[in-house]
């Protein structure tokens, strides 16, 4: 592969507090040299950055990319130009396909197709429970083997509290982090949306909050009693936050994500019965937004991730109380993050991209979320002030379930760069 | 939007009472008020909307609303057509928005819609040309029966505004409450609603109304008595423990309504459960406008489907 060299972009770099312009010099798939004014070697392709912030690459810890099984929703190809599209060089799978990701050959296929397809770096998530059912342990030392990097149940709570036990312990043993998707089932009942205002105006079954912190209680009360690192999925409430932060204080190894919808979006958005604005867990209100902003300003949230769940647009098209939850996520992530936290002065730049790739990097034990010499060049070109309508039409991803078509946004991906390969760019170098 | 010179409605659609203003409500009820005139006569049919056609596409099992809307249709000159979710292609699979799409390509005027989920009509509202009436959508909105309700009130007492009304039985689930709370304190009535806390949603006191958990305090200085049906199927889903003990605490009877004043009204959307949530004696007794309200019903409608012809005529 013939040498890069990124010229005069604005480096940052969480890891040791780096802000400033510098030249990167990429041979391979690693970083070779950083430096100001670097000379271009013979035979190098030389790209113009200034003006033009460059990251570690994006880590998304949540997608679905919904291959093996429902290849009409997304594909691994379809899901990773997504990816790329949206500045993510690395995007972790939940194991909800069919048939569910719970053994080792279904963790290689998986892992066997993204080779091929040679791009964003695709890290499998394997199943806490057989086939997501939350009676019986998925045989984790296999999926270990295979090349799962956390387990999860998503979509799915374990409701069995000793079964969670024993995963977290299991676990330990291979130093697996597990995903906790919060929610009691009980008091979720047949919910649609946020419990609260809007539900009692529209008509439609709620989810309480104290559905999801009921469960955050729990996760929170057994990391204490196994001393095992549990990472809270997609947190919607208040309630959750302030959980978290107390076992944070307490210093258990308590880790939590948010999702840009929940930071942009309230129940509100639900007044128009747009089945996109159907998600789990639910849009919640403006006091839970401001918790979660708090959140991330403090560290009680670790992670920006986007809960990227493709629908077909038939099963989107349906009432709202039976078209499924979810929405798209991965090419809407950065812009809406930025737009939302960055040009509105509530995280800076480092604080966002630490959220979006080292502290992934960190939770899943990945070599990654940092630009340093001799680490796989992995990077992300971001043109901040780049403004844009978002238009569904022009997603790579198969799906088009995004409430977000329309929104004006400022601060875009305009370049991905994976292992050295530039897999997406919007940037005609002159 | 409402237009109070206009004699018509300038929208497209009914699809709730929460965006109806004051002078729209008033329009259709002084409308309604014609129509029922029209009522009384011997040949009870004008040619208001000859050569229109009216789709009554019910869902839900329906008799009062569907029957109403074919009798105002009907009475207004209008061809009605019934369709019923067993009789539908729904259950051969076709998506809501496919069948509105083939409704639409057989140019209806209306489509009058009663679906078990919230939102239905405003789906249908949005993707077709016709005019969409809502006929209920799950626990959202009725709009047509908060109508003819408040008509029905208007016409017994003269007025709307300043009255005392109390909705009792499960709020959560009744389109029929949330209808009538949205209209009757948009014309100026105090709305309370009781029930036990697990039919009382959060925050209900955001759309302007109080809540009381007894019944006999909370009817006692109420000028209107509205009661909602119980759905059994609720006490599975430990809402309540049994149809007994609701009965015990939450049943209109003939003792808890003699220290109510002689004046005050009883009203019930229908279908009722006797002895349930009214007693039969409550039910047939002097203060009940029951059957009013569906007498009312048909006039109430006929001045809607009238009403949102609108622009249709001029254009």
């Amino acid at each position: 592969m013939k040498r890069k060299l990124f010229k005069g972009g604005r480096l940052i770099n969480f890891a040791n507090g780096e802000d400033a312009s510098y030249d990167i010099l990429i041979a391979g798939e690693k970083i070779d040299r950083i430096g100001r004014d670097i000379p271009a070697p013979k035979d190098t392709e030389i790209l113009d950055c200034r003006g033009y912030i460059i990251a570690p690459g994006l880590i998304d810890m949540h997608t679905h990319l919904r291959e093996p099984g429902r290849e009409d929703k997304e594909t691994i190809d379809t899901g990773i130009a997504a990816a790329a599209a949206g500045g993510f060089t690395s995007i972790a799978c939940m194991p909800n396909t069919s048939p569910v990701n719970d053994t080792a050959s279904v963790t290689e296929y998986i892992l066997g197709r993204a080779r091929e397809i040679d791009s964003v770096q695709v890290l499998p998530i394997g199943s806490i429970t057989k086939g997501l059912k939350g009676d019986a342990l998925s045989e984790i030392g296999e999926l270990r083997r295979a090349g799962v990097v956390a387990l999860s149940d998503d979509g799915q709570p374990v409701r069995n509290t000793d079964l969670m036990r024993r995963a977290l312990e299991y676990a330990g043993m291979f130093d697996l982090p597990v995903i906790s998707h919060c929610e009691d089932l009980d008091l979720a009942g047949d919910g649609v949306m946020n419990e609260g205002r809007m539900s009692t105006r529209l008509g439609l079954p709620g989810i309480p909050s104290a559905a999801e912190e009921v469960m955050v209680a729990r996760e929170i009360c057994l990391s204490r009693l196994t001393r095992r690192p549990i990472h809270i999925a997609h947190v919607s409430t208040s309630g959750s936050v302030r959980l978290i932060r107390r076992a944070k204080e307490e210093g258990l190894p308590i880790t939590a994500e948010v999702t840009p919808h929940h930071l942009c979006l309230t129940e509100e958005a639900v007044a128009g019965f747009d089945p996109n604005t159907k998600v789990n867990p639910p849009l919640r209100t403006k006091e839970d937004q401001e918790a979660l902003i708090k959140g991330l300003q403090d560290g009680t949230i670790d992670v920006i991730a986007s809960d990227h769940a493709p629908h077909t647009l038939a099963e989107k098209e349906k009432e709202f109380t039976y078209a499924p939850f979810g929405m798209i996520g991965l090419e809407t992530a950065l812009p809406l993050i930025l737009t939302r936290l960055f040009h509105q002065k509530f995280l800076d730049l480092s604080q966002i991209i630490q959220k979006m790739s080292l502290n992934p990097a960190r939770i899943l034990k990945l070599d990654r979320g940092v630009i340093a010499i001799n680490k796989i060049a992995d990077l992300t070109l971001i043109d901040i002030e780049k403004e844009r309508v978002i238009d569904v039409g022009l997603f790579k991803s198969k799906a088009r379930n995004s409430p977000f078509h329309g929104w004006q946004v400022k601060g875009y991906p305009v370049m991905t760069i994976c292992r050295g390969k530039i897999v997406h760019t919007a940037i005609s170098q002159k | 939007m409402a237009d109070s010179r206009s004699d018509k409605l300038l929208r497209k659609d009914l699809l709730g009472i929460e965006d109806l203003s004051k002078e729209e409500i008033d329009l259709i009820l002084n409308t309604a008020d014609a129509f029922k005139e029209v009522l009384t006569r011997d040949i009870k049919k004008v040619p208001t909307l000859r050569g229109r056609t009216v789709v009554n596409l019910f869902l839900e099992p329906s008799t009062r609303t569907r029957m109403s809307f074919e009798i105002a249709g009907k009475r207004l000159s209008a061809d009605t057509i019934n369709i019923s979710a067993q009789a539908s292609s729904l259950v051969k699979g076709e998506s809501l928005l496919d069948m509105a799409k083939n409704l639409e390509a057989m140019n209806p005027d209306f489509i009058v819609i009663r679906h078990p989920v919230p939102g239905a009509p405003h789906m249908l509202a949005r993707m077709c040309r016709f005019s969409v009436i809502n006929a209920g959508d799950g626990a959202h909105e009725h709009p047509t029966q908060a109508l003819l309700d408040m008509f029905t009130i208007r016409e017994k007492k003269g007025q709307l505004s300043g009255l005392k009304i109390a909705i009792v039985g499960d709020i959560t689930h009744s389109r029929v409450a949330r209808s009538n709370i949205y209209g009757l304190t948009r014309m100026g009535a105090h709305v309370r609603v009781i029930g036990p806390p697990t039919f009382i949603p959060p925050y209900i006191e955001d759309l302007g109304v109080d809540v009381k958990f007894d019944l006999q305090e909370g009817i006692k200085d109420r000028d209107i008595i509205m009661m909602l049906r119980i759905q059994k199927e609720r006490e599975r889903r430990n809402l309540f423990p049994s149809i007994r003990e609701y009965a015990s605490l939450f049943c209109l009877t003939k003792e808890r309504l003699s220290r109510v004043s002689e004046e005050c009204l009883i009203m019930h959307p229908g279908p009722i459960n006797r002895g349930v949530e009214i007693e039969p004696e409550v039910a047939d007794g002097k203060h009940s406008v029951i059957l009013d309200q569906v007498t009312n019903g048909i006039a109430v409608r006929m001045a809607l489907l009238y009403l949102l012809l609108g622009d249709k005529n001029e254009a």
